[in-house]
């Protein structure tokens, strides 16, 4: 699956978004475990409360939502617009 | 780059690199609106320090698509919570100077009660909604503003003063 990256996490990551093997649907918690196993150096960027995550452009507070094939994922810092 | 989008007859979101007119924006709060006996708005500026350092400018950053949704879920819930008859809401992205404008809230009613708690909920809700991130040129080089304890904390007057 891809998923996005923005802002402070992108640079942090190196990337703005990667691809990795996980068998879908998957709840947010497992997608965010196989990034944070995806990226060990930068696990700490990666828990919840320090990277938010959205599916479909809607911000996940649930880490049990459901992600499924097609889904568009990202991660990003906690926002600082306004 | 600019995305604007419709939420209703009355409403106008921009997300866009270009500054904004405020006479224009409270024009169109106003004219043909013989409804409304309150306009209230807010804009937000590049200030100069930040966070205890000297800042020369910031670089906004957004995700396309999702701060459209974001910001139209925002004005959608202040509608349906309020009274309110128009919104505007303008927020810039790229780089900004000092003393540059970055957004734009707008909103008319027939009282101002609903047009000053609409507006001030709209602010509150896009600092903590809406993706979009600042990163500050300072003396000492570029840094990603560190979001804020206190811009959550302001959600919390939304939801105990409702009910």
């Amino acid at each position: 699956m891809n998923i996005l990256f923005f802002a402070a996490l992108r640079e942090q990551l190196g990337c703005a978004q990667c691809d990795i093997a996980l068998p879908l649907p998957a709840s947010l918690a497992t997608v965010r475990a196989a990034l944070i196993q995806h990226f060990p150096q930068q696990a700490d960027l990666l828990t919840q409360g320090r990277a938010l995550a959205a599916i479909n452009q809607n911000l996940i507070n649930d880490e049990n939502a459901v992600i499924n094939s097609g889904d568009e994922v990202a991660f990003f810092p906690p926002v600082t617009g306004g | 780059m600019s995305a604007e989008t419709n939420t209703g007859t009355e409403h106008y979101i921009a997300v866009q690199q270009a500054d904004f007119d405020v006479a224009q924006e409270y024009a169109a709060l106003r004219n043909n609106n013989r409804c409304d006996g309150a306009v209230v708005f807010f804009t937000g500026l590049v200030r100069e320090m930040n966070q205890g350092s000297a800042v020369s400018g910031l670089t906004l950053e957004h995700y396309p698509g999702m701060t459209e949704k974001a910001l139209q879920q925002i004005v959608g819930d202040a509608c349906a919570r309020w009274p309110i008859n128009r919104v505007r809401l303008i927020h810039r992205v790229g780089t900004l100077e000092i003393s540059d404008q970055i957004v734009f809230v707008g909103v008319s009613s027939s009282h101002r009660e609903a047009a000053f708690d609409a507006c001030y909920y709209i602010m509150d809700y896009l600092k903590n909604r809406a993706p979009f991130w600042k990163k500050e040129v300072t003396g000492q080089g570029e840094r990603w503003v560190e979001a804020l304890d206190k811009d959550k904390q302001a959600l919390n007057k939304w939801q105990t003063c409702d009910d």
